[in-house]
């Protein structure tokens, strides 16, 4: 229904140096596999948390819907990926469609309860659904194992070649690989009209929708969107930890998110993937310090990002200043 | 637009905000190809109008028809996309986007496109790849116009166009108006603190007062009856 796409040459400056930093940041995470070997699993918990992350920033950051209970999808999607890997087949790859089909199912579902209503309604709403899910999880223990989580579960090598080793080798190139897919469709997503749109609705919903936006189709369709790709990463949570327990639902993984990507900012997709980079580096690096304190340090450096300001990690990731305008 | 009946037509309206009551039992009528200016003071309701006919006030009574169609229960974006392009008395640009990304966001396909609207905007063009939150008064009026056009509507809805631009902007800006009216015959409702500045280009005109019509008729004729724009309207309106 929109019409052709128009080109924008004036913004190729700034694209071509954001295209530079992004080709950087993709080079550095596969020369990583090379540089780090011995951190492939923190590196994989760093790709699933990024991409967890960026699922939310489409949500928050593109559409402007606060969430308290985003692990509500990568629950579901840990455990919708354990059990096929479980009971139906071991092939990884069904095992993490699963996971985003069942993620997307979820979200489209619930995308109608926040629709309505203010943040803290939304805030609440979604935080309800996570506990939910949570606590069904809990209460169905034949199906899930209760407290004790999915056991026993195995992932056939991927493409029936790359085995899962315990060095974290194959599970961090699945990850890294499934995080720069979505990256690409969320790129194309937000860049679009459609994209343009959803930002529209963030500035003001009401007046969006006066000059002819479909508000509630565009949420619907980008809480769906990026529900699918939290369930993904819950997916591919359990198919390379090969295992799946309750903290799935946490709402301290609905909180971390959040901070996730608080700490390296909304609405540019790469807020999430610094984000994640930032925060799993500080707990590996702080917790070896002081175990049991590390969350204090997270908090106090929270505190003061919000204090400060914009002034974000990754800031020099963001647009860059436009042609003729102040940056 | 081949229908005999009238483009827009107000039946009884009553409608306001929560329980407040703005506009009380208004009707008005607007032929294809015509265009009426919406006067009064502040406070009479000429906004809450333009927000009924959008679809972003409570409505209590009345109807509302475009092009034959009753568009009364419709949601704002159904209204947008069945003919109405508005544009808002704060401009409401979007800012987190583009010049262009607000237009692209939102067109629809239809005689009105991103070039034609850069034709009639050439400042605009010049803008495009600023954000939206960049642009001085008079550009985000010009934007908003542009943004309205790209909807291809049937029905343009301005809610005081001039409001805080420098002279010369309104003029050229007051210039655009009447060639849209007259060249390309799109239909309007202007609403305006400043009566003479939109007369030479309207066919119709009303007075509201307190939600209702206390007057209506021809632009020509109201812009000559200085009586009745001082009764209504006040000393301010006289022609400069």
């Amino acid at each position: 229904m929109q019409t052709t796409p128009f080109a924008i040459p004036s913004k190729a400056a700034g694209a071509g140096r954001t295209f530079a930093l992004e080709a950087l940041f993709w080079a550095a995470a596969v020369a990583a596999i090379f540089l780090a070997p011995r951190r492939l699993l923190l590196l994989n918990e760093i790709a699933i948390l990024g991409l967890f992350a960026l699922s939310l920033d489409l949500v928050l950051g593109y559409a402007g819907i606060v969430s308290l209970g985003h692990a509500a999808f990568f629950g579901l999607g840990a455990y919708s990926a354990g059990l096929l890997l479980l009971h139906v087949t071991t092939n990884p790859l069904w095992a993490l469609f699963a996971a985003a089909l069942s993620g997307g199912v979820l979200g489209f579902a619930t995308s109608f309860l926040v629709l309505r209503g203010t943040d803290l309604t939304r805030l609440m709403v979604t935080l309800g659904v996570s506990l939910l899910l949570g606590e069904a999880a809990n209460k169905l223990h034949d199906l899930t194992g209760g407290a004790d989580g999915l056991q026993g579960i195995t992932a056939a090598p991927v493409f029936g070649l790359f085995r899962f080793d315990l060095a974290g080798h194959t599970a961090y190139v699945l990850s890294l690989a499934m995080l720069f897919a979505c990256v690409l469709v969320a790129r194309r997503i937000t860049a679009s009209p459609f994209g343009m749109t959803l930002r529209t609705i963030r500035d003001n919903p009401l007046r969006a929708a006066a000059i002819g936006v479909p508000v509630t189709r565009r949420l619907v369709a980008v809480y769906t969107i990026a529900a699918l790709f939290a369930g993904l990463a819950g997916g591919l949570l359990a198919v390379t930890t090969q295992f799946v327990s309750l903290d799935v639902f946490d709402f301290a993984r609905s909180a971390d998110v959040m901070l996730v990507l608080i700490l390296g900012g909304t609405g540019y997709l790469y807020g999430g993937l610094l984000g994640a980079v930032a925060f799993k580096v500080l707990q590996d690096v702080i917790s070896t310090l002081t175990p049991q304190y590390w969350r204090f340090w997270i908090g106090l450096l929270l505190v003061a990002l919000m204090i400060a300001g914009r002034d974000r990690l990754g800031a020099v990731f963001k647009r860059v200043p436009r042609a003729g305008g102040p940056s | 637009m081949a229908e005999a009946g009238p483009l827009l037509a107000v039946d009884d309206l009553v409608s306001g905000y929560g329980e407040a009551v703005v506009v009380d039992g208004l009707s008005l009528a607007l032929a294809p190809g015509q265009s009426m200016a919406v006067l009064g003071r502040n406070g009479v309701g000429k906004t809450t109008l333009l927000n009924s006919i959008i679809g972003v006030t409570r409505r209590m009574r009345g109807r509302i028809h475009l092009g034959g169609v009753d568009i009364t229960a419709l949601a704002p974006e159904r209204r947008a996309h069945a003919g109405i392009g508005w544009v808002p008395q704060e401009r409401n640009i979007f800012r987190s986007l583009t010049v262009e990304e607000n237009l692209v966001a939102i067109a629809r396909p239809g005689p009105w496109t991103l070039e034609r609207a850069y034709t009639l905007f050439p400042r605009i063009r010049e803008r495009r790849a600023n954000l939206g939150g960049q642009l001085s008064g008079g550009e985000q009026q010009m934007l908003a116009i542009a943004r309205a056009l790209i909807l291809n509507p049937s029905l343009m809805l301005l809610d005081e166009p001039t409001e805080g631009l420098a002279p010369i902007i309104v003029e050229e800006l007051m210039a655009t108006l009447a060639r849209l009216v007259r060249d390309e015959g799109l239909s309007m409702l202007i609403v305006e603190q400043h009566a003479q500045r939109i007369l030479g280009l309207t066919h119709h005109a009303i007075i509201l007062e307190r939600g209702r019509i206390v007057w209506r008729g021809a632009s020509a004729a109201l812009a000559a009856d200085q009586a009745t724009l001082d009764t209504h309207l006040g000393v301010t309106q006289r022609a400069p």
